[in-house]
């Protein structure tokens, strides 16, 4: 992704840019910063991942071999945290940098140094959160929700989390600002909304759920800042508030956030089906209906991660009846790809095996949702590996896979070379295989009891976690392959054929050179509808 | 891509396995004793099940789609991309499924709900890290005692070899008769706990400040295990629950002894409220220890 | 100024960013440490807010003179549009968290406190009786006197409406191109914003010496000072934006049909408006 050649210039930009590091520090090239993006969440996905083999190497065997329960919570938290926030949201930011303004026939993104400044936040709150392990006191412990009052005690990492959320939600903030104002005012000339691609369109209502939901989640923390240190009561019986207060808020925030995580991947897979099954979209309109509805549902939703916190009658049940209602359009989804697959003329690719990866592995993740969904199921199953296997079904194998997926897809346009479709095909058996293998086997742990959390386990949890752990180092090391095969791509010599997939339709394909030129679209291109 | 097929299958398989487990299996909740513990269990079964269904349904279709129409095999793409009747169809459908899923959840939760009229009321208060329990109405009240983990060391840190209750064994169990409405009142006194048994399928956080209930009736004498549920600190993983069901006779004999051991009845009303405002400092006061310390 | 070149405009590579990124650096660690009172952590944020403004000074100075420039299209123009919509929209959203705190706890938590709740049916704070304004259940708090709406905030109230109408003439003095009027009315909006937070200063001492109201009075103190002190907070902004305005105005910048940064600030005026009359009605009033 770092080398881009060719520039095509022209009148009307600064083409004098600068070189080295200081051309990656300064630019306002959506490409650029595209790339620095998915750099970025590949090295905080590698980072969260160690987090995450410490975690599997703890629960390895019962007993406390390497991880002391504080530091273990600190590796829980941080895992999440890191994976959230600094693996897949960025990613997915990252492409919409890459593919908004190509796929919509736009020269640039609507404000080319906010777009720089929302990247360059990213490394400082992931340099507070990263480094929050070494100062005394260590880094925060109360998972990746932290609820209060457990989050009101611990100390300076306490802290220095929140000020990363405010910083990550800031940049958030101007990120969704920028990709709406470019999707609403830099279409190509007669690109209505209902024809663009389904990937800017589940990005433009992902950058609504963030504008709605990014400051109430900055507000909460703020809250738990004040209570923590000025004395205000927000989450303190003592004073009339109410701890529960804080996951109502957290959680208004949390559920859409997890919709922010898996609509832009909808986008990608509902891109890829398409291309390799050489046949339009299934249903083009009723996906945009669909994932419009998603997002409104997923607002109203927040409290079925509380089934257990004690709420009335009537609120578990609203809370449930609208949790699962959201697997109606969610099927629609996933209906209108089989149905999009059923008589194409499909290969199968590297992306095109990662989306389908993706389609039959988040649909279990599904499933498990809705059985969480049911309330008195829920209280059996809430925080336990149950719901660990329900929410790496739908993120590692739903919004990670969907991730890999659009690399792969798009990795000849940005880099104009071709990656090794081979190592490709390994990358996806060996991550599918391994994947299972890890997280499958969680589903047993958490109906057979065993909490989430925890550094240490009961004996009949042993041979599962055992299993689970094997499956995280192969799943890890699998990503290693990853790595070699974006490296080896973009070094290398080869130029991919102008247009590798000859399913694509869409204008990044038919209307640009590949690799993409360092300024796209200096002129907007003629755009011809296609009939839906 | 024949080995598509045989993942998928070998997938499907294992759900199969993985939804008609016997009872009280290692894949399945434990064995249900409880009438709530066993509605949740039923109706886990019936869900599997149906997503079961729905799944090879779909996955049915694509996979006769992914071996069929592919390029390799030169079959030629179609060109249609709409039809407003199967949409309609297969969003009214699951809509229905949705309510048969629904229905009888919504009788379970009602029953769960329903704290009234118990044959004995026990207040559980969470600390970090160990569980109080204080008999409130009932037969044995003002019995009342902490229960800690009871585990040595010695086995957390694998310096001797673990015992078959490993992190599940108590110094004092929550005694309680066979057959009878038992309301447990829970709170907490510095951070949010919960407290969970499987087998009597309740899971209820101890807030601190407030105070909710759930209750349950256990069918069976026995012994059953469970843990805090919720993330409260350092030592989460070391407050497990034991709840020891006895019959009538075995329980009054046990409740009577207790009682000779316990001085005075505890009033709630003022144990908790001096609780909960000592838990405001005290959270405090370990806010700034904990900055301290490590 | 403002011709369409067709093509819309695409700023050159810029170290603003940066330097906002090393500003936050220094605030993000700054602030954790002066939290817990260590003493690196003031130096660290007097640099942060040095970068910081440095920073804001520097990048709007480019944007106002890319701006007069006539650098910006139309299609520029309307991107600031949607981007400070879209801005506005997120610090309501800001907002409501604060509103729905205070909803919920006076709706449901102080009531659940004092045992009113058929679920709960036993009290955990003995004869706590709830009701608005409280300091919460427990005895660790004074008491306090709570602040009425009558005097000051309704003043207040006053304040900030007239001076949303005093912007709104001036923006119709723009539009007709009369600067002379354009720049007494914005000093008029200036100097309401800036009477606005001297009548608000003085509530905070008020509060603090005479009415033994403070940030840790419970519930009350919680949520009277964080949204009315967001809300300055914001006015403060505010009229900051207005003052750079206002320097822009009587410099000659804007056009009867051009004057988004003029707008933009309007808009932002008007919401701090709109929020002030959500707290009247919700923190003084009821
Ligand atoms: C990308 C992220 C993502 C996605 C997409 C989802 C999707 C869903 N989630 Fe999940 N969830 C998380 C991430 C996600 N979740 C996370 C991170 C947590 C834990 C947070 C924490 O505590 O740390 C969590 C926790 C969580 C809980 C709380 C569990 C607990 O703590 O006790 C619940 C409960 O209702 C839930 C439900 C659902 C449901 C119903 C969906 C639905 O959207 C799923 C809909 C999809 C399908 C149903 C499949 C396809 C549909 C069909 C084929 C149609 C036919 C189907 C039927 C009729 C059933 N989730
Ligand atoms: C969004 C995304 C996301 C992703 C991608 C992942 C990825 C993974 N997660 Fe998880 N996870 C969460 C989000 C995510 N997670 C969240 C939100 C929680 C809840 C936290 C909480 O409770 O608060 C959680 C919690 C969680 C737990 C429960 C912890 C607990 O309750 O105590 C576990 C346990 O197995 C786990 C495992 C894994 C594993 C094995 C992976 C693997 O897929 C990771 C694979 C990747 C790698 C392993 C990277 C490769 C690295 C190497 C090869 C090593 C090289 C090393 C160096 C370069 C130093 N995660
Ligand atoms: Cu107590 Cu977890
Ligand atoms: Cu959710």
């Amino acid at each position: 992704m770092a080398a881009i050649h060719g520039d095509v210039h022209g009148h009307g930009h600064d083409d004098h840019h600068p070189t080295g590091i200081m051309r990656w520090i300064t630019t306002t090239n959506h490409k650029d910063i595209g790339s620095m993006y998915l750099w970025f969440s590949l090295a905080m996905f590698f980072t969260g991942g160690f987090l995450a083999l410490g975690i599997r190497a703890e629960l390895f065997q019962p007993g406390i071999q390497i991880l002391e329960p504080e530091l273990f919570n600190s590796f829980t938290t941080l895992h999440g945290l890191i994976m959230v926030f600094g693996a897949i949201m960025p990613a997915f930011v990252g492409f919409a940098n890459w593919q908004v303004p190509l796929m919509i026939g736009a020269p640039d993104m609507a404000f080319a140094r906010m777009n720089n400044w929302s990247f360059w936040l990213l490394p400082v709150a992931a340099s507070l959160l990263v480094s929050s392990f070494f100062v005394p006191g260590g880094a925060a412990a109360g998972g990746w929700t932290f609820y209060p009052p457990l989050s009101t005690q611990g100390g300076l990492g306490v802290d220095m989390m929140i000020f990363a959320v405010h910083i990550l939600g800031a940049s958030s903030i101007m990120g969704a600002i920028n990709i709406i104002t470019t999707i609403l005012n830099m279409r190509a000339p007669g690109m209505k909304l209902m024809d663009m691609p389904l990937f800017v369109w589940t990005w433009l209502i992902t950058a609504y759920l963030l504008v709605l939901v990014m400051p109430v989640l900055a507000g909460t923390v703020t809250m738990l800042l004040t209570d923590r240190h000025f004395g205000t009561s927000f989450f303190n019986a003592a004073g009339g508030g109410d701890p529960v207060l804080f996951q109502h808020i957290f959680w208004f925030f949390g559920h859409p956030e997890v919709y922010i995580m898996i609509l832009p991947a909808f986008g990608i897979v509902s891109e890829i089906i398409p291309t390799f099954a050489r046949k339009p979209l299934f249903g083009y309109s009723s996906m945009v209906y669909a994932t419009a509805s998603i997002a409104i549902l997923s607002c109203v939703v927040w409290a079925h991660h509380m089934f257990t916190a004690g709420m009335p009658t009537v609120g578990q049940l609203f809370f449930m009846y609208s949790t699962m209602l959201i697997a109606v359009p969610t099927g629609v989804k996933v209906f209108n790809w089989t149905a999009t697959m059923w008589r194409g003329s499909m290969t199968f690719e590297t992306p095109m095996l990662f989306a389908i990866g993706f389609i039959f592995l988040f649909v279990i993740g599904g499933f498990s949702g809705v059985i969480c969904a049911i309330v008195p199921i829920d209280i059996q199953v809430q925080d336990t590996y149950y719901v660990i296997a329900h929410f790496h079904y739908v993120l590692v194998s739903g919004a990670l896979f969907s991730l890999f997926a659009g690399a792969y897809y798009w990795l000849p346009k940005w880099t104009g070379h071709m990656y090794d479709e081979t190592l490709g095909k390994w990358h996806f058996w060996l991550s599918m295989i391994f994947f299972n293998l890890t997280f499958f086997v969680q589903h047993f742990l958490g109906l057979a009891g065993m909490p989430r959390r925890i550094p240490d386990y009961a004996l009949q949890f042993a041979d599962f976690n055992m299993i689970s752990s094997i499956g995280a180092f192969g799943f890890g090391m699998s990503q290693l392959l990853f790595v070699y095969i974006v490296i080896k791509c973009v070094r290398s010599k080869e130029a991919a054929p102008e247009k590798p997939w000859d399913g694509a339709t869409t204008l990044e394909w038919t209307h640009l050179p590949t690799p993409a030129p360092y300024h796209s679209f200096e002129k907007p291109p003629v755009f011809k509808p296609v009939s839906h | 891509m024949r080995n598509k097929s045989v993942a998928t299958l070998a997938g499907m398989s294992v759900l199969a396995l993985y939804s008609s487990m016997a009872v009280g299996s290692k894949y399945n909740f434990p064995e249900p004793q409880s009438v709530i513990a066993q509605d949740i269990y039923d109706q886990h079964i019936v869900l599997l099940w149906i997503c079961l269904a729905i799944f090879i349904g779909v996955f049915g279709v694509m996979f006769y789609s992914v071996l069929k129409h592919r390029k390799s095999l030169g079959y030629k793409a179609a060109n249609f991309h709409h039809s407003t009747t199967v949409e309609v169809i297969w969003t009214v459908i699951p809509c229905l499924i949705l309510v048969a899923m629904a229905w009888p959840a919504t009788k379970t939760i009602i029953a769960m709900k329903d704290t009234s009229s118990p044959d004995m009321t026990i207040k559980a208060t969470g600390y970090q890290w160990m569980w109080g329990y204080d008999y409130l109405q009932g037969e044995g009240e003002g019995i009342s005692f902490f229960s800690k983990l009871s585990t040595p060391r010695a086995q957390l840190q694998n310096r001797e070899p673990k015992g078959e209750n490993y992190l599940l064994e108590v110094d004092n169990n929550l005694v309680v008769p066979v057959g009878k409405k038992v309301r447990i009142i829970l709170t907490a006194n510095d951070v949010i706990h919960a407290w969970w048994v499987p087998a009597l399928g309740i899971k209820q956080d101890a807030i601190p400040g407030f105070i909710r209930d759930t209750w349950f009736t256990a069918d069976n004498p026995g012994i059953y295990r469970g843990q805090c549920a919720e993330l409260c600190g350092k030592d989460h993983g070391y407050m497990p629950i034991v709840v020891e069901v006895l019959d009538e006779a075995a329980y009054a004999k046990w409740a009577a002894e207790k009682l000779v051991g316990t001085s005075s009845a505890v009033n709630l009303a003022a144990v908790s409220t001096e609780m909960a405002a000592s838990g405001a400092d005290e959270a405090v006061e370990a806010a700034e220890e904990n900055s301290d310390n490590n | 100024m403002s011709q369409d070149t067709g093509h819309y405009y695409v700023p050159a590579p810029s170290t603003y960013p940066i330097t906002g990124s090393a500003a936050l650096l220094f605030l993000g660690f700054g602030a954790a440490l002066t939290m817990n009172k260590i003493e690196l952590g003031y130096g660290l944020l007097a640099i942060g807010f040095a970068i910081l403004f440095y920073m804001c000074f520097r990048w709007f100075g480019t944007v106002a003179a890319e701006s007069e420039s006539g650098k910006y299209g139309l299609d520029v123009d309307k991107s600031f549009r949607w981007g400070m919509t879209w801005f506005i929209f997120s610090e309501v959203m800001f907002f409501a968290a604060f509103f729905g705190a205070l909803y919920y706890m006076r709706v449901l938590s102080i009531p659940w406190l004092a045992g009113e709740s058929e679920v709960l049916g036993q009290a955990a704070w003995g004869a706590y009786e709830g009701g608005w304004p409280t300091t919460g259940p427990s005895d660790h708090y004074e008491a306090f006197t709570p602040m009425g709406a009558w005097g000051l905030p309704a003043i207040n109230t006053a304040i900030l409406l007239t001076s949303g109408v005093t912007i709104t003439y001036a923006h119709w003095a723009l539009k007709e191109n009369r600067r002379d009027a354009l720049n007494k009315w914005m000093l008029a909006t200036i100097l309401l914003g800036v009477l606005f937070l001297s009548c608000q200063i003085y509530e905070y001492v008020h509060a603090y010496n005479d009415l033994n109201l403070k940030l840790d009075s419970g519930a009350y103190g919680s949520t009277f000072f964080m949204l009315t002190g967001f809300h300055g907070f914001h006015v403060t902004v505010g009229t900051i934006m207005l003052i750079v305005i206002y320097f822009r105005c009587a410099a000659g910048h804007f056009t009867p049909d051009r004057h988004f940064g003029f707008e933009g600030v309007a808009w932002y005026w008007h919401f701090v408006d709109v929020v002030w009359l959500g707290l009247f009605i919700f923190v003084y009033l009821l």
